[in-house]
């Protein structure tokens, strides 16, 4: 099947503004990847175009883009689940682009620093040197957060984000949940201490928009509705 | 102009064994951490069933069964000195990532959940045994990010997005790296007592692969072309079930939580080649009996897959018939739930990828390109080594998938991948540091990114007609074909000269942009370079390599032969043409004894 692919391009070192181009790939099938589609553009027309890819199968977390108005990655979308053979390809928005479909990931990585995304109390002694003991329930209770793959789907798909990018944001959020709602970690105060700044998770308008862009299917709003309850209540349940 | 930097160890890749590395490095010594990548990117966190390791919590293990599981996987080429190191290893390295907060699984009483896989069993019954300590399917997520938590928690110094290109030696020893920013194109210079390669490995060279496009072998060809040799290239892992088409990997775990692979002809199969553990034989035994199989006509619908089955009820059906029992005494039975709980990414890949629901339905898979054996000589500390008789050269370290101990062998057991990583990467970063502390830094030559401006230079000036992309093509097709599960002389020689034309037109390979920012046609034309050294080495010490073992399957020379081949290949790029030695196997406990499952 023959597929048209409409891709957004921006590269400072030509002088162009930025602009979309048109690429046909004659012979697509519909079990490719919008990520293979877009390997053979680069590959046999065009090289100078420009995206982050790596594991090529939904968990490195590199190849985030808007594909036809969406949020995905361009490895976890196939021809079909698309339904039409019109592609249109923009970079993740609320970053800035650097190239192309390349967008500059530090503010989303800083926001995600600023949570202290890290086990608080790894040197804490345990008795007889062997594992900690947690119970299938209480690990249950923040599984889903431990999906996260620091896509930025969620994040660059939130309204409020768009608004003002000092929102820490929903990927953020989900990393603190995954600690915050672990009993080993002694960290928790301090993380509701910081999502209960200005810029915290009181941002969030449960517009549901990270929800449905996680390629990792984390309920985010829950979430961050957990974070929210948290600190109201004071209580880690 | 070149930017310059000083650390005294410089640590290339951000995968487990880099980061492992990093951890224990910057304890003691200015550490820094470069990466093509963005460190959570890497491709350990693909990993999926487990990492494997002695704990005993569901039934009896010992690191001991571990270390002869590990030596008869290995089909007896790995070095037992250090395959037992690791496995005595294993125990507290998984209670040490325990406490760094990785979220195992649990069994019931809270303790790190364990599961059978491949090749590892109770050496009294034979039985496979519990022993990949897992956090769902997605282990080596886990470990990625916990190792990166920890790094960003300890302050790690991290240049993402910079990709090396070049090792810089001063009198026989390590004295830095090169690299290229790829956000700018500017080219920096990482001046360092010590470097540790821990860049992961090249499955990207064939064409059906669970690997990351990242994985292009570009330490091991630095090495390589740095005049030192690679060990052991011919050996290199065909996962048994990858899906049919994409190579994406479903794991053993699949097996290990009662899966069964199954033929066209809707027969399980594996018990006519593997009649005590069947489906959980080593990767090597059941990817050769899915060729066979699909050469003998017995392929779904005639074509080149097989079913990967874990629908509830034929599992049930089979633990019946295999007399499976839970760790309590009772009859083995699952349920849908159970599979999701403990299989969850390997469900939604099979419903994206393949629109296939595996609690309803069964999973069409091939074997796919998985996992670099050989790689860039080391001893256990990491320390890599030159000659036949393991010379360390000085300040310069390799671990993780780049690295060859050689702990695998000719064939490597699932879930050793992690262990390896975690054990040698923390202990080649302890060596590193310590030797930083020892030595000072070596005067760099005024020219040390010379060689790679140049080269650059060269590559974004041809005027020639090549695209990167049909000679990877190419290269990818020609190793599948022939340098894959089953090999013969005239097919691998075929390929060699395949690789040496496709090199003739490499350098002929246009590039279109020209630009320094995020120049990714510059990059992958590179990796290509990379990628085509390696794959020439690997055909060249695997035609000659006349025997089977492990992943290494001939067909004009069926048998192992330990009286003429039980010992490493070192392979040296030198003047335009591979040059083979060889080295002995390290056996302390183990004689070679015939290998059955």
């Amino acid at each position: 099947m023959k597929i048209t692919l409409k891709i957004y391009r921006y590269n400072t070192e030509d002088g162009k503004p930025p602009h979309y181009d048109t690429f046909v790939v004659p012979d697509a099938e519909e079990n490719d990847l919008v990520l293979d589609l877009l390997e053979c553009v680069r590959g046999y027309q065009d090289g100078t175009l420009s995206f982050r890819r790596s594991c090529a199968h939904g968990i490195c977390g590199s190849d985030a883009m808007r594909i036809n108005g969406r949020n995905y990655l361009a490895c976890k979308v196939l021809v079909k689940d698309l339904g039409t053979d019109q592609i249109t390809i923009e970079p993740i928005l609320g970053l800035p682009v650097l190239k192309d479909l390349i967008v500059d990931m530090n503010p989303f990585y800083e926001h995600y620093r600023s949570v202290l995304p890290f086990f608080m109390c790894p040197d804490d002694p345990v008795a007889d040197g062997k594992e900690r003991i947690q119970t299938p329930e209480e690990r249950e209770r923040y599984d889903d957060t431990t999906k996260c793959i620091l896509c930025a789907c969620c994040t660059t798909s939130c309204p409020s984000f768009w608004a003002d990018g000092r929102y820490v944001g929903p990927a953020a959020i989900v990393n603190a949940h995954r600690f915050i709602f672990d009993n080993r970690d002694c960290g928790a105060e301090d993380r509701l201490n910081i999502l209960n700044e200005q810029m915290g998770v009181w941002r969030c308008r449960t517009a549901f928009n990270c929800t449905e862009a996680c390629p990792r299917d984390i309920n985010i709003t829950k979430a961050i509705a957990d974070v929210k309850k948290a600190i109201t209540t004071g209580k880690i349940e | 102009m070149t930017n310059i930097h000083q650390f005294e160890v410089v640590i290339v890749g951000a995968g487990g064994a880099g980061l492992m590395a990093a951890m224990f490095a910057s304890r003691t010594a200015k550490t820094a951490v470069l990466s093509k990548l963005h460190p959570t990117r890497s491709h350990t966190g693909a990993a999926q069933g487990g990492i494997g390791a002695a704990l005993g919590n569901l039934e009896e293990d010992h690191p001991d069964w571990h270390t002869y599981d590990s030596v008869k996987g290995s089909d007896y080429l790995g070095d037992q000195d250090a395959i037992e190191f690791m496995c005595n290893e294993a125990v507290e390295a998984i209670y040490d990532l325990e406490h760094m907060g990785l979220p195992f699984s649990r069994t019931p009483e809270g303790r790190i959940a364990q599961r059978p896989f491949g090749g590892h069993t109770n050496n009294v019954t034979g039985k496979p045994v519990m022993r990949s300590c897992y956090a769902a399917d997605r282990t080596g997520h886990m470990i990625l990010q916990t190792l990166y938590q920890q790094c960003l928690r300890n302050q790690v110094n991290f240049f993402d997005e910079f990709q090396v290109l070049d090792l810089i030696l001063v009198k026989g020893a390590a004295a830095g790296v090169v690299a290229v920013e790829l956000a700018t194109g500017e080219l920096h210079i990482f001046h360092a007592k010590a470097v540790i390669f821990a860049t992961g490995g090249h499955g990207r060279i064939w064409e059906i692969t669970s690997n990351a496009y990242a994985y292009t072998g570009d330490g091991a060809a630095i090495v390589l072309r740095r005049g030192l040799p690679l060990e052991d290239m011919e050996f290199f892992q065909f996962h048994p079930t990858g899906i049919y088409k994409f190579g994406i990997l479903i794991t053993e775990g699949v097996r290990g939580e009662g899966g069964v692979l199954i033929n066209g002809e809707g027969q399980r199969f594996m018990e006519h080649y593997a009649p005590h553990v069947k489906d959980l034989a080593s990767r090597d035994v059941i990817s050769r009996a899915m060729y066979i199989e699909m050469r003998e006509g017995r392929g779904v619908n005639g074509k080149r897959y097989l079913y990967l089955d874990v629908r509830p009820e034929i599992v049930n059906k089979y633990a019946e018939i295999d007399g499976r029992t839970r760790p309590d005494g009772t009859p083995y039975r699952t349920t849908a739930q159970e599979i999701l709980t403990k299989l969850p990414d390997i469900i939604e890949f099979c419903r994206v990828y393949l629109g296939v629901d595996p609690v309803t339905q069964p999973i069409p898979v091939q074997p796919t390109a998985h996992y670099t054996m050989g790689g860039i000589p080391t001893n256990q500390y990491g320390q890599v080594v030159y000659d036949e008789k393991n010379s360390p050269m000085p300040g310069l370290y390799a671990a993780g998938e780049a690295a060859c101990v050689s702990v695998h062998g000719a064939n490597r057991l699932g879930t050793n991948s992690l262990l390896d990583l975690v054990v040698f990467g923390k202990h080649a970063g302890i060596h590193a540091a310590r030797y930083a502390r020892g030595v000072a830094f070596q005067d760099l030559p005024a020219d040390a990114a010379d060689p790679v401006r140049q080269r650059l230079d060269e590559m974004l000036n041809r005027t020639g007609k090549e695209k990167t992309a049909a000679i990877a093509d190419a290269m990818k097709a020609a190793m599948f074909h022939h340098v894959g599960v089953f090999r013969t002389e005239e097919g691998m020689k075929e390929v060699i000269e395949d690789i040496r034309a496709l090199k003739e037109r490499y350098r002929h390979v246009h590039l279109d942009d020209r630009g320094k920012i995020f120049n990714t046609d510059l990059l992958n034309a590179w990796e290509l370079g990379n990628m085509l050294d390696l794959a020439e080495v690997i055909a060249a010490s695997a035609v000659a390599r006349q025997e089977s073992r492990g992943a290494h399957a001939r067909q004009d020379f069926t048998k192992r032969d330990d009286v003429n081949w039980l010992k490493h290949t070192l392979a040296w790029q030198k003047e335009g043409a591979i040059e083979l030695r060889y080295k002995p196997v390290v056996i302390t406990k183990f004689q070679p004894k015939e290998r059955v499952y």
